[in-house]
């Protein structure tokens, strides 16, 4: 075998590895550039347009049939994606930043459980592109035909949307509105129009992306959220909105991807991770983003009024709340009981990202990271140090809020989306580590045998055990929130400029609000490790730190009762729907109900409902 | 107008609010129905995170409790199943497993797919007492370094396969071995599952190359070229699904399993196996299941009861779920009642007869004997098919009875 041509070829894969990453990027990157939605549902477009092309290329047949199959897929799935921007996101552009993306959650859900009504249970396996079955031969080495065609393939798209952003109207109006999209509409543009538009484009893109990877590969239940992480990190890695960008950052992770294998052939978890976590740190807004001015993360709506202390009339209901749970025992079965001991799990959890990305300003899409960080230190400490569990729920939240410093020293130097994806490097970097550490870890095979001391080992010992810790992690967030340290770090949220000038470190504020809320994500996780008895790295990945996102922002962000709200809101639903066969339809589809009837979550309806009699102010509109 | 929106909103608002309040209070109100007669069995399942594997599982389960119940149940009461997703996650899993326990009153657990979850309900068993019989997790830590009392495992182990798999290559002459596995436990228990038997036997191998893609997310392409780039004599390959169909495309174009011996783990199993159709591998030395070519009398009865009910062949998933439920009914009938306690040592030292042969739990580790199909893959009406295969009998493939004896915790 030839060296040289070894690694041109080498070097070509990852290249057409690159393509499909790139369409699918580019298209979130457009979206997100534009509307400022975080799309969630991008990787299910991505899996749509697999399983839709698969579907015309059965009916059409031939070389012509499989090539308009792949375009006819990316339009479908462009509609699709008009669709969901229809009937759905344009109703909740107003609510506070972020709230879309509970929206494309739900649309993730019904997607999942849709596709496997439609096509079945079995993965698809890809039909060979006609006239590209075969392989070239390279200085000795072979390469598939096709993969110079997905590379002419990305070439192309790259060269038609450089095209369509720097020589048409619209394409213009996009790249305006990416920069200051207020004043696009002050400007008379029809921004709705703007908006479907890039929806429709970065859905077919996507789509598209889905459809050209057929003869690599095929259709399966799993490719949206397989794809979903590495479409996001593409993105953020090339900067969010810039399509140049994307590319480099599709070509830059694939082949350091096909090169890292010979190295290191266990980097393939966390390679990509890796190298965001690096891009973020020396360039803040990715390799060709630029800076977002100050003020504009997409912050729309009136701004918040300053948090006042809670009422008589509502500790009233606190205690009143409290009362509930201490009585719950005596007319409560078992089970109930459980799903309680998991609800003020959640609770806690949500509430301690809340504190962080409501009133701290700092959104984390690795929460994770310390919910798992504190569940593998009991874990760690009880199997090693055969430590008793009351040592073990305290080390929990001290070890996590270590690892929320050093995490934190990185990403408060961050803001909004960028900071968000950074502490979601960290996370996967974490998680990684506890995945592939089998040695101490036990890796994914986990950490086994965990159980509370004998005193709280019965139901309702751990159920009273598990609510004071909960309830007291809730009320210490209350209280830090309300105390000189609350009203610092909600003064750096507001206003970076003005809070410096009055003399505070905004930059350590933030930093160990951070960690503090880090430390009580890492008490949530130390309770979940003795109520389940087991801990995998699970924990600490990216679905765990979504279900804390939808949590929160499913209560309302700008609620302070938010997370009480969307925890018991999503744990209980998600008990009660789990056992309907297509649980997952059902789920997605009330979780867009509520985002679409509750655009400032849960708890703000129940605010603008009940506020005034708890001596809530109503925000000024 | 705005203040028509308004309302419009808040009575939406409040309608799903109330809906809420209604399907709460509901559930809350739903007393547990006790009928005296059934006995019920909770079987968890990964159904919406691999369907492709567990609805054959489920189905083959259901077929197995019509049978049992149209003979009479178990004891005089029939069998009723409790089925439950566990969507993929072992806090889930452990959640439904209180559930089912302690609300739905199931005198047992069994099922499940992933070995994450397999693990952590064997924990949950082990500390709550309840007897789970873990279907299809392969790790071998379910029944060896974290082995319990109440926890038993029917499927072959990743240890067991692989011994197998290792046992019919070091036939071959090959020398140099290349491995490629997912980049998880299971891919790394079944690597070093195959070594350690492989290297035993034939000294004289080596193994010149290791691909760890992560599960699901194979750059295919990239790890053909690493692999060729190798030069092995056999490659050893412990990727499936998803995965598995990319890497038989690239390898295929690639030239990577010209002149070369591939060993499959799984590879022949119909849920992986059958989607790819022509393009699937031949000459591949493979566990799996053909269905097609049993012919002992039980198979056939059991094929033709599933084809009957279904409209469709079975999967490994089938046979599994199948056999799952009859060592229920069977270790129900010596235990005499659904006591945990009587359950566990009824369960220890089972023997019965299932479509696949005898099968026993060994009282040493709680393994069943259950084995498996090893076989050679071939092309056949544009569809992959074993050939040559031998039932390989679990009975056959342990380590000695002190090294297990040593893994198993005491207790």
């Amino acid at each position: 075998m030839n060296d040289l041509g070894f690694y041109l070829v080498q070097a070509l894969t990852g290249l057409s590895s690159a393509s499909a990453l790139f369409l699918v990027a580019s298209g979130l990157s457009i979206i997100f550039g534009v509307t400022r939605v975080v799309n969630f549902a991008h990787g299910s477009f991505y899996m749509l347009g697999a399983y839709i092309a698969y579907t015309f290329v059965e009916r059409l047949g031939g070389a012509l049939g499989f090539w308009a199959a792949v375009l006819l897929a990316g339009v479908a799935v462009g509609a699709i994606g008009v669709v969901v921007e229809l009937l759905i996101l344009r109703r909740v552009y107003q609510a506070p930043e972020l709230f879309q993306l509970v929206a494309t959650f739900g649309v993730i859900l019904v997607i999942q459980d849709l596709a496997l009504l439609t096509w079945g249970a079995e993965d698809l396996f890809g039909p060979a592109a006609p006239g590209l079955e075969g392989t070239v031969n390279i200085l000795g080495t072979r390469l598939p035909e096709y993969d110079l065609a997905l590379i002419a393939l990305s070439l192309v798209v790259l060269g038609a949307l450089t095209l369509l952003f720097h020589r048409t109207r619209w394409g213009t109006l996009v790249r305006a509105a990416t920069e200051d999209r207020e004043m696009v509409g002050a400007l008379g543009v029809n921004q709705s129009w703007l908006f479907t538009g890039t929806f429709f484009l970065g859905s077919m893109l996507a789509g598209l992306g889905g459809a050209a990877q057929l003869p690599k590969g095929g259709a399966d239940l799993l490719m949206d959220f397989n794809i979903l992480a590495a479409v996001f990190v593409v993105v953020v890695v090339g900067g969010m909105g810039s399509i140049p960008g994307a590319f480099l950052a599709a070509v830059l992770i694939s082949e350091l991807g096909a090169f890292g294998i010979l190295v290191i052939p266990q980097s393939t978890l966390v390679l990509m991770f890796v190298v965001m976590a690096v891009v973020l740190i020396f360039r803040p807004w990715g390799l060709l983003g630029r800076p977002e001015a100050p003020g504009q993360h997409g912050q729309v709506g009136p701004p918040e009024p300053p948090l006042r202390p809670p009422g008589p009339r509502l500790r009233a209901a606190g205690l009143l709340l409290l009362a509930v749970l201490l009585a719950l025992p005596a007319f409560a079965d078992d089970f109930t009981l459980v799903l309680a001991v998991e609800i003020a799990i959640m609770a806690l959890f949500a509430a301690s990202l809340h504190f962080a990305m409501g009133p701290g300003g700092m959104v984390s899409f690795g929460h994770a990271a310390f919910f798992g960080g504190g569940a593998y230190a009991a874990a760690l400490l009880v199997k090693y140090a055969g430590s008793p569990m009351e040592v073990a729920l305290l080390f929990a939240p001290a070890m996590a809020g270590v690892l929320a410093l050093l995490f934190g020293w990185f990403c408060v130097r961050l803001t909004g989306v960028y900071l968000a994806m950074l502490t979601l490097a960290f996370a996967q970097v974490g998680w990684s580590i506890v995945f592939q550490w089998g040695e101490v870890t036990g890796g994914d095979d986990g950490i086994l045998g965990i159980w509370p001391s004998e005193w709280a080992s019965n139901r309702l010992a751990f159920y009273y055990l598990s609510m004071l810790a909960s309830a007291g992690g809730i009320l210490a967030l209350q209280y830090v929130l309300h105390s000189p340290f609350g009203y610092a770090m909600r003064a750096c949220r507001d206003s970076v400029v003005r809070s410096a000038s009055i003399g505070i470190d905004v930059r350590r504020q933030q930093w160990f609000a951070f960690a503090f809320s880090g430390a009580l994500a890492g008490l949530a996780g130390g309770l979940f490790v003795f109520s389940k008895g087991s801990v995998f790295p699970d924990e600490m990945s990216i679905p765990r730190s979504f279900d804390a996102l939808i949590m929160v922002l499913l209560g309302g962000v700008k609620t302070v009762l938010g997370p009480l709200a969307g925890a018991v809101t999503f744990t209980w639903l998600q008990d009660e729907i789990g056992r309907l066969e297509y649980w997952r339809f059902v789920l997605g589809a009330l979780i867009i109900a509520i985002v679409v009837a509750f655009p400032q979550g849960i708890a703000g309806f129940l605010r603008a409902r009940l506020g005034p009699w708890f001596g809530v102010r109503e925000m000024e509109a | 107008m705005n203040r028509l929106k308004h309302a419009i909103t808040g009575i939406t608002g409040s309608g799903i609010l109330a809906g809420l309040a209604f399907v709460l209070a509901g559930s809350l109100h739903a007393a547990p129905a006790f009928a005296a007669d059934p006995i019920r069995i909770g079987d968890i399942n990964s159904y919406k995170r691999l369907p492709a594997h567990t609805i054959p599982y489920k189905m083959g389960v259901e077929l197995a409790i019509e049978e049992i119940n149209a003979e009479g149940g178990v004891l005089g009461r029939p069998l009723e199943l409790v089925s439950r997703d566990d969507a993929g996650k072992p806090g889930e899993a452990v959640k439904i497993a209180e559930e089912l326990i302690s609300k739905d009153r199931v005198a047992l657990i069994s099922g499940t797919l992933f070995s994450h979850i397999g693990l952590a309900l064997t924990s949950f068993a082990g500390e709550k007492k309840v007897l789970y019989v873990a279907a299809e997790p392969l790790a071998d830590a379910l029944v060896w370094a974290n082995g319990n009392r109440y926890t038993f495992r029917l499927r072959p182990s990743t240890y067991m396969q692989a011994s197998m798999l290792a046992r019919e290559a070091a036939k071959n002459p090959a020398k140099r071995w290349a491995t490629i596995a997912p980049n998880y436990a299971y891919g790394k228990d079944a690597v070093a599952a195959f070594k350690k038997v492989l290297t035993a036997i034939r000294p004289d191998v080596e193994f010149v190359a290791e691909q760890w893609p992560g599960l699901f997310k194979i750059d295919a392409g990239a790890e053909v070229q690493a692999l060729a780039a190798a030069e092995p004599e056999a490659i050893y390959n412990v990727t499936f699904g998803g995965d598995l169909a990319k890497f038989v495309r690239e390898g295929k174009l690639r030239g990577l399993f010209e002149d070369r011996l591939v060993v499959g783990l799984l590879t022949g199993e119909p849920e992986y196996l059958d989607p790819l159709k022509g393009e699937a591998p031949e000459g591949w030395l493979v566990t799996g299941y053909p269905w097609y070519d049993i012919d002992t009398p039980e198979h056939a009865a059991f094929l033709a009861a599933y084809q009957g009910k279904y409209d469709d062949y079975p999967r490994i998933g089938s046979i599994v779920g199948y056999n799952t439920m009859l060592t229920v009914a069977a270790l129900i009938t010596r235990a005499g009642s659904t006591d945990t306690e009587a359950m566990v040592d009824a369960l220890e030292g089972l023997s019965f007869d299932a479509p696949t042969g005898p099968i026993t739990f060994r009282a040493l580790d709680h393994q069943s004997t259950m084995g498996a199909y090893v076989g050679w893959t071939t092309l056949e009406d544009g569809r992959g098919k074993m050939v040559d295969w031998t039932y390989m009998d679990g009975a056959d493939h342990f380590p000695p009875d002190d090294e297990v004896r040593a893994m198993r915790p005491s207790s």
